[in-house]
Formats: structure tokens, sequence, C-alpha cells
């Protein structure tokens, strides 16, 4: 949570989701409303490989970065680096992995 | 029912729901039905629930909400004479899921008098199989996973290979009008009718992609049945929830859903592209798709899905409310890590190396751990515990060495002793066998086919 008044990519898109894809990978995608918050969150200054692998701690040349204009989405996918359903895992579905780039303030 | 050398110029999907078991509005599956439906098909799995259903080979699902769904969809098959597909059964698709639903698809024909062959095709595997397959170097890796190992094969209780579409078809070229399936690939159940009715690939597969998660692809994911007209150039996609719409965003979107890469998915016989396909609201509810892709890959390859035993596990669950322990929970569950390993060192005699446990602090940062941005303090926390030895007696005996911990341990700057809330009584649950995902890799096959086992009979249609 911000504690300045200024929005998070949580506030300014649709809908912020994570789910595994198969049982190796995360993927998290922003649904943004419009080309100004598809423009903020497709900005490769702003979101990056590396700014996921901090976000996440994952190695960041696992991770992959889908920017698709015409859905104002932008995708990203990540191996699981915690075995679903082992003894460390406290996500199966890995759907509450949004969290962490759900609140960056861009 | 069509014929398979019978020419048509469309075909057309009902998709109930997105699982076998999560039950749909009868009325949905009769607007499908009016609407011309030509074959039902339903995905019956997923590992998206973890790797305990594949290996102990138990299904998620309730035997009475799988046996609910099959009935209402033998009746529509038997009515409309289509074909009826259940891909993945079971929930992994071992054999013992494709017995299980097998088991329910005959009471029901028996019950109901039904004039139905149902075929099974089994997708179980032996480890000395693979081993084989393994030797001849035609077992290869998917990111992120390495170089398979024999040992990795043979250390799985349970085994399933994903088969495509072409052994559905095999068995729809039999003669059946059932088809339960082992392990498929969520696609191949919606994807197999259209294919042996001469259908392009491109479309099927796409079509069979968006539908398989049934109401994922429309405004309304709580309504599930959803309804695929495959054609010559493209496919045509609309809700069997007249209220429901699909729109050239909600099907696009669908892509994305629980995919690593959004415009490109493996299927054993190539590789489904959508980078170039085009979406158009025909209407308010319906959409056109066209320009989707199916490369036929060199070598069909079948991929793999193992899950072995890693210990048994007991868990434990506390919960403290008590804002002087809650100003510093993490030093407090440290103290609670050291003080339990040293207990079980002195009581059990075991080394820490023997065991392993989790503490979860629900409330404070239980799921995202070291990656949760938050820091505000917490009203309450609940302590989960959760033990994992190599035997259940060994992880029981070690959540109850805790079980004065979790009751009394203070913060350490506390000079008495708490009282904290335990949820339960007893306060420990054993959870049986843990198990986890060990295999992402593909075979090489001989055919399509070679690797799975078909049977065809008729069920017994008067009683």
């Amino acid at each position: 949570m911000s504690d300045t008044a200024r929005p998070t990519l949580g506030d300014l898109a649709l809908e912020v989701r994570s789910k595994n894809a198969g049982p190796f990978w995360v993927t998290v995608e922003l649904f943004m409303r419009d080309d100004a918050g598809y423009a903020i969150v497709a900005d490769e200054e702003f979101l990056n490989e590396s700014v996921v692998a901090r976000l996440y701690d994952v190695p960041a040349d696992g991770v992959q970065i889908f920017r698709i204009p015409s859905l104002h989405v932008v995708k990203i996918s990540y191996p699981r680096p915690i075995s679903q359903g082992s003894l460390l895992d406290r996500d199966i579905h890995a759907g509450q992995h949004h969290v962490p780039l759900a609140v960056l303030v861009p | 029912m069509s014929k398979p050398d019978e020419v048509v110029d469309e075909v057309r999907i009902l998709v109930p729901s997105g699982m076998l078991g999560a039950g749909f509005d009868v009325a949905a599956v009769e607007r499908g039905l009016a609407l011309g439906a030509d074959v039902i098909a339903v995905d019956g799995g997923s590992t998206d629930s973890g790797p305990y259903y594949l290996g102990s080979g138990k299904p998620k699902t309730a035997a009475a909400a799988v046996s609910r769904d099959l009935r209402i969809l033998l009746g529509a098959a038997a009515t409309a004479r289509i074909p009826l597909i259940v891909g993945s059964c079971g929930t992994s698709g071992t054999d013992s899921g494709v017995d299980w639903v097998a088991k329910m698809v005959d009471d029901i024909i028996a019950e109901d008098g039904l004039d139905l062959a149902v075929a099974t095709i089994h997708a179980e595997q032996t480890a000395a199989s693979l081993v084989e397959h393994l030797d001849a170097g035609r077992v290869h890796p998917l990111a992120p996973m390495g170089e398979l190992r024999a040992e990795t094969l043979e250390s799985c209780t349970h085994i399933v290979a994903m088969m495509g579409h072409e052994p559905i078809v095999a068995a729809l070229q039999g003669g059946a009008d059932v088809v339960l399936a082992g392990r498929a690939t969520d696609t191949a159940v919606a994807a197999a009718y259209p294919l042996m009715m001469g259908m392009p690939a491109g479309p099927t597969w796409h079509a069979s992609k968006i539908v398989e998660c049934g109401g994922q692809c429309t405004t309304n994911p709580r309504s599930g049945s959803v309804f695929a007209t495959i054609d010559r150039t493209g496919f045509v996609i609309e809700s069997l929830d007249e209220s429901v719409s699909c729109t050239p965003h909600s099907v696009a979107a669908h892509m994305l859903y629980e995919t690593a890469n959004p415009f490109r998915m493996r299927e054993p016989a190539g590789t489904l592209d959508v980078t170039d396909a085009v979406y158009t609201a025909l209407d308010d509810r319906r959409v056109r798709v066209e320009g989707s892709r199916f490369e036929i890959a060199d070598q069909h390859t079948v991929k793999l899905e193992g899950s072995r035993i890693t210990g048994y596990e007991t868990m434990s669950f506390t919960a403290i409310r008590d804002p002087l322990i809650l100003k510093d929970i993490e030093g407090w569950a440290e103290f609670l890590r050291q003080v339990l390993t040293g207990r079980v060192t002195q009581t059990l005699g075991l080394e820490p190396a023997d065991y392993a446990f989790d503490i979860r602090l629900y409330g404070h940062n239980a799921v995202l751990g070291h990656l949760d941005p938050a820091t505000t303090p917490a009203r309450e926390v609940g302590v989960m515990l959760l033990v994992q030895a190599a035997d259940q007696e060994t992880a029981t005996a070690i959540a109850k060495v805790a079980n004065p911990l979790m009751l009394h341990l203070p913060a350490v700057d506390m000079a008495y002793l708490p009282s904290l809330a335990f949820a339960t009584s007893p306060a420990e649950t054993e959870r049986g066998a843990a198990y986890e995902f060990v295999l992402n890799h593909v075979v090489d096959t001989d055919t399509p086919t070679s690797m799975f086992r078909t049977s065809i009979r008729k069920a017994a249609a008067h009683v």
C-alpha cells in the first residue's frame, strides 16, 4: 500500500491477476483501462525483467514479458520458484501473487 | 450422428462447463442442442489443484456432482445422437480416474436405458516403458526442467501421458458414442470431432482453447456453458446463456488464461499460433475469429506428468490476538522455530536434516512471505505449523512436541507465559502423504496413439 495519494497499478488497472500456467510456471497479467494506462505498464524503463525479478525474487533471465497493445495488457510469466503443493508452497494456484505487482506506483 | 466420410461445412461444439462436476443449467444444454450441436465436449481434469490428485490417483470432484452432470450429458447425447467426449477423467486422467467415470457412465446407461457405445482410453504409463524411451533418447525436457533420470520415473506413484486428439478420433471412428479419455490436453477434447470431420486445424485448435474453460471467455465467467461453430475459415463463439456476451476482448483475453505464452501453444501434433488472429463482434453477444494458424510439428510428441511422495505431513493451527506478541510476530515465529528445533532433538533425537517444517503467519505474511510489500501490523494472526517427515508418526510426533509451544510460547521479552488460541482440539491434523510434480518432459512417439489403450464396448442398454 502506498502511503501517498499516488495511485498504484492496481488502482489504474481493470484487473491485476496471477495464476499457475501449468505446474512449473506462474503468469501475472495487468489489464489496463485504456491506451494511457497501457502506455504506463508497457514502458520498458518502468516495468522490465529486472523489476519482475526483484518483485518475485526470481532470476531475470527466466522472466518473459508479453506486451499486447490491442488488449491493453502486459503479461508476465516466470518459472515457479517453489514447487506446487510442496511444504513451502503457500499459494497452490499462485492466485494471490499479483499483489507485489499491483502495489507498484508508477 | 454424422459419419466420418460425410462432408460438412461446419461443426458445432457444445461445452457445458469448464470442468465435469462443476455443474451447469440444463436449459443451457437444451439451447446448445437446439442450436444444432454436433458434439458435446467437456474437460474432466487439470493439474491446477496440485500434485496430490495425480500422486494419489484420486479425483478432486465429488462423485455426486460428476454423476449429476454425466446423467444430463449422456441423456442429451443419446437424444440428439451426437457424441459425448470427456477428457482427463477423474481430475488427473489416471487409469483409476477413467475407471471411476466409466463406472458412473455404465450405471447411468443401465438406469436410464440408453443405447450408447462407450470407449475408455487409458493413458497411464509404467516407469519401465518410459525408461526404454529415455534410454533410446526419445524423452526431452521442457523449460524450466532439466534432463530426466530413470530414478525420477521410478519414484513416481503415477505417470500419465497427455494425449492429443488422435486417440479420441480413433475411438469415434471405432464406433464410440461416448469417449472417456484419460489424461488429454484440455483442447484435444473439443478439437477431436471437428478435426475428424475435416475442419481446418487453425480455427479448430483456437476454438478449442477458447472453450476449454467454459464461461471464462465470456463477460460473465460464472455462466459456464459455451458454444463454438467452426467452419472453413474461422469460428464463432457464443455463450449458451442468452443474457451473457462474448466480446472481442473477452475472447481474445482468454488466450492469456493459464498460459505462459499467449500466442503460441504446443499440442502433441504441432503448435497453435494466434499471433495474427482477428476477433470481430458479429452482434452484441457473438464473436467471430479468423487468422488462427496451426503448424504441424516434424516430430509428434506426448507430454508426461508424474507425481511422487515427498513425505508425510501433520498440521497444527493456533492463533494470536495479544498485541504484545503481535508487535513483533516475526520475532515470535523465529523464537518458535529455535525452541521447537531444540525440543525435537532433545525428545525425538532428530536433527534438522531428518524433517522439515514451515511456520505460516496467516494475517501477517503467510501468502507472500518475504515478497509481501505491506508493513501494517495485523489485528490477529493465525499460526499454521506444517510438519513434513519421512513417515506420518514422526510428523505427528514433531507437531505434538510443538503443541505446548503453540499454546504458551511467550514473546522473547515477556516475563510470563501467555496462552494462545488453538482453533481445534486436538490441535494436530494428519494430512497423509505429500506429493510433488516431477515430470515436465515430452516423448517422441512412434504413432500418436501408441502410448494409449482404447477399449470400446456397448454397455447393457436394457434392464
